[in-house]
C-alpha cells in the first residue's frame, strides 16, 4: 500500500508540474502587454517600465517560469488586474461558492442516479429500464446553459416558485449577518445557526443545482446499471439466488457493493466536469462562484486571474483523482497492483 | 471493452436488435441529411432579414417563428446543423489522428517512451475540456476555427489513453511476435498490424464523443468565444435570444432542442455500439 501511495503521489506531482508549465505557457501567449493592462492606458513610460520591472517581464522566459513557480509555492498567485486584489483572496471567496453548488448537485445526482440505476438493472429490458436509459441519455445530452435558461424562465420567472438569481437574499446581510468560517454559505449558516440565510441559500440553490446535477445523474445511473448487470452474473450473486433470495435482494445485498467501485471513480471524473459545467450555470443564475469570476476575468483579459482559475481547477482535478485512486486501493486490494 | 472487441463488420448484425441504437442511427441520418440539404430544405434564404416580421410566433409561414431581426428560425437551425457537424467532424478527425498515433506508438513501444507520452497525456487530461478551451479561445480570435483548435487540444488525450491500452495488448499477440521475428521494422508492424486491430474501440469512442464535442462547441459559442455573427450556430442563437425567453420562447427553445437532439442521437448510437461490441455483453 505504501509503495502504491508513493507511486501515485509521484505521478500526481509530475502532472501538477506539467499543469503549471502549461498554464504559464498559455498566459505568455495572451495578446496585450500585462504591464499596460496594469498601469493603465495613460501611463508614462516610467510607470510602464516600473510595472515591467515589478512583474519581471524583461527577464528571460525560463527565469520568469522559475519566479512564477516560486511565487505559486509561497502562496503568491499574483494580483488580479481587474479587482486589484490578490488572486488567491478572490479565489478563496469564489471557489467555496462553486463548491457549494457542485457539492449540492453531486449529492442530488448520487441520490437520484444510483437508485435509478438499480431500478433499471432490476427490470432490465422492461419498461423501467427503457425509461431510465432514455432519461439518462437525455440528461447527458442537454446543453446545460439552455436547460438553465429554460428552468429559470419557467420556475423562477413564470411560476415564481424559486428566486431568479443570486446565492441568497442580500437583504438578510443587514438583518442577520453571516459569520464566515468556510466561506461556503450554506455550511457557515448551518454551523452558526443562521436559519434565515440557510433557508434562503437552499431556496436559491434548487434550480442551479438541478441543472448541474443533470449530467452526473445521467452517467451515474448508466454506470450503476451496467456495473450491476455485470455483477448480477457473477458467482456471489448466483449464490445469493441459490440460497433463495429474491432478485431485488440479490441485487441490493450481493451485487450493489462491488458494483459501486467503478461508480466511485466515475464520480471523481464527473466532479471536475460538473465544476466547469457549473461555470455556465453560474453565468445564467448569477451565482458568485468561479464561473462568474472566470467570465468577468476573461472579458477584461485579466491574465493572472484566468491563470489562477485554470490552475485551481486542474489542481482540484488531480487531487480528487488521487484521493479516489487511493480510496479504491483501500476498498479493492486488486487496484494496488495495477 | 478495450480488449478483443470483435471487428465492427461482424458486430453490425448484432446491433440491429438493439432498438435504442437503431433509433440513434436513424436520428443521425436525419440530422445529417437536414444539414447537408439545408440549402434545398430551408424555406427562406439564410441571411434574409425582414425587419417588418420580427419575433413572429410559429405559424404556417414560419414553422419555428422568426428572430429578433426578422430571420426565419427554422432556416437558421438547418444551416446551424452544418456548423455544428462540421466542428464535430473536424475536432474528432484532428484529435483521433493525433491521439491514436501517439497512443499506438506508446502502447507498442512500452517502457520509457510509453511513460513519457502517458504523463504528458495526464497533464492535458487534468484540464477539463471547456476550461482549457476557454483559456485558448481568449488567446485566439473567436471563430469556428478557434473552437475547433481549442476543443481538439483538450480532446486528443482520451484517444491516446484508449489506443495505448488496446495497442499494448495487441503488441503481445503471436502474429505481432511473428512479424517481429521475421524482421519487419517497427513502423511497419504498427501500421499493418497494431493500428488496424486497435481501431474498433476508437470508432465507438468517436460516436460517443461527437455529442460531447457538439455540446462543448455550443457552450463556447454561447459564451461568445465561438462562432460569431452572422454564422448560423445553435449556441450563438441561444445566447442572442436568451433575454427573450419569457416573451418569445421560440427564439431560444428551438436552437436548444436542436443541440439536444443531435447530441442525443450521437450518444444513443455510441452507447448502442459499445454494447454491441462488448464481448461480455449481458443480454
Amino acid at each position: 500500500m505504501l509503495r502504491h501511495l508513493a507511486r501515485r503521489l509521484g505521478q500526481a506531482l509530475l502532472v501538477v508540474a506539467g499543469v503549471v508549465v502549461l498554464t504559464f505557457a498559455v498566459m505568455r501567449v495572451v495578446p496585450g502587454d500585462p504591464a499596460v493592462a496594469f498601469a493603465g492606458p495613460k501611463a508614462t513610460p516610467e510607470q510602464l517600465a516600473a510595472a515591467r520591472e515589478r512583474f519581471g517581464l524583461d527577464d528571460p522566459l525560463p527565469a520568469q517560469l522559475l519566479a512564477y513557480v516560486r511565487d505559486l509555492v509561497t502562496g503568491d498567485w499574483g494580483i488580479s488586474l481587474r479587482t486589484r486584489q490578490p488572486v488567491r483572496d478572490d479565489l478563496a471567496l469564489a471557489f467555496p461558492a462553486s463548491l457549494e453548488l457542485v457539492g449540492a448537485a453531486l449529492l442530488l445526482a448520487i441520490a437520484v442516479g444510483i437508485p435509478l440505476g438499480v431500478l433499471a438493472a432490476r427490470y432490465k429490458t422492461k419498461f423501467p429500464d427503457f425509461g431510465v436509459r432514455l432519461g439518462s441519455m437525455l440528461a447527458v445530452s442537454v446543453p446545460v446553459f439552455w436547460l438553465a435558461l429554460a428552468l429559470q424562465t419557467l420556475f423562477a420567472g413564470a411560476l415564481g416558485w424559486f428566486p431568479v438569481a443570486g446565492e441568497y437574499d442580500a437583504r438578510l446581510d443587514t438583518t442577520s449577518p453571516l459569520t464566515l468560517w468556510t466561506n461556503i454559505t450554506a455550511v457557515d449558516a448551518l454551523i452558526t445557526g443562521n436559519w434565515p440565510i440557510l433557508t434562503s441559500t437552499l431556496h436559491h440553490l434548487v434550480l442551479p443545482a438541478l441543472v448541474v446535477a443533470a449530467y452526473p445523474a445521467g452517467v451515474i445511473a448508466q454506470m450503476t446499471r451496467a456495473a450491476l448487470i455485470e455483477e448480477a452474473g457473477q458467482d456471489h450473486a448466483r449464490m445469493g439466488r441459490a440460497l433463495g433470495f429474491g432478485e431485488t435482494s440479490v441485487l441490493t445485498r450481493f451485487a450493489l457493493r462491488p458494483a459501486l467501485n467503478p461508480v466511485l471513480s466515475l464520480i471523481a471524473l464527473v466532479f471536475a466536469y460538473a465544476l466547469v459545467n457549473g461555470f455556465l450555470v453560474e453565468a445564467v443564475f448569477n451565482w458568485p462562484g468561479l464561473g462568474r469570476y472566470a467570465a468577468e476575468s476573461i472579458r477584461s483579459l485579466d491574465t493572472p486571474a484566468i491563470a489562477g482559475v485554470t490552475l485551481l481547477v486542474a489542481l482540484v482535478y488531480v487531487l480528487v483523482n488521487l484521493v479516489v485512486d487511493l480510496l479504491q486501493g483501500l476498498v479493492d486490494p486488486r487496484v494496488r497492483v495495477r | 471493452m478495450t480488449h478483443d472487441a470483435p471487428p465492427l463488420r461482424r458486430s453490425l448484425p448484432r446491433l440491429l436488435p438493439d432498438r435504442f441504437a437503431a433509433f440513434g442511427a436513424v436520428l443521425i441520418v436525419l440530422v445529417v441529411l437536414a444539414a447537408v440539404l439545408a440549402p434545398w430544405l430551408a424555406p427562406y434564404p439564410l441571411d434574409e432579414v425582414r425587419p417588418l416580421e420580427r419575433l413572429r410566433p410559429p405559424s404556417a409561414e414560419h414553422w419555428f417563428g422568426t428572430d429578433q431581426v426578422g430571420r426565419d428560425v427554422l432556416t437558421r437551425i438547418l444551416y446551424g446543423g452544418r456548423t455544428s457537424l462540421f466542428i464535430a467532424a473536424a475536432v474528432l478527425a484532428v484529435s483521433a489522428l493525433a491521439g491514436v498515433t501517439l497512443g499506438v506508438v506508446a502502447g507498442y513501444a512500452g517502457g520509457r517512451l510509453r511513460d513519457v507520452i502517458m504523463r504528458v497525456t495526464d497533464v492535458f487530461l487534468a484540464f477539463p475540456a471547456l476550461l482549457l478551451s476557454l483559456a485558448l479561445a481568449v488567446v485566439l480570435q473567436p471563430g469556428v476555427n478557434t473552437v475547433i483548435l481549442a476543443i481538439a487540444v483538450t480532446w486528443w488525450p482520451w484517444y491516446t489513453r484508449l489506443s495505448a491500452s488496446v495497442a499494448a495488448s495487441i503488441a503481445t499477440r503471436p502474429y505481432v511476435d511473428a512479424a517481429r521475428c521475421l524482421g519487419v521494422p517497427a513502423p511497419l508492424i504498427i501500421l499493418r498490424h497494431v493500428l488496424p486491430n486497435s481501431l474498433t474501440p476508437v470508432l465507438v469512442q468517436l460516436s460517443l464523443d461527437a455529442g460531447g464535442v457538439i455540446l462543448t462547441a455550443a457552450a463556447l459559442s454561447y459564451l461568445g468565444l465561438g462562432a460569431q455573427e452572422p454564422t448560423a450556430e445553435w449556441g450563438l442563437m441561444v445566447q442572442q435570444g436568451q433575454t427573450l425567453f419569457t416573451t418569445n420562447w421560440w427564439v431560444v427553445a428551438f436552437p436548444g432542442l436542436a443541440i439536444l437532439l443531435t447530441a442525443f442521437a450521437f450518444n444513443v448510437l455510441g452507447e448502442g455500439l459499445r454494447g454491441a461490441l462488448d464481448p461480455r455483453r449481458v443480454r
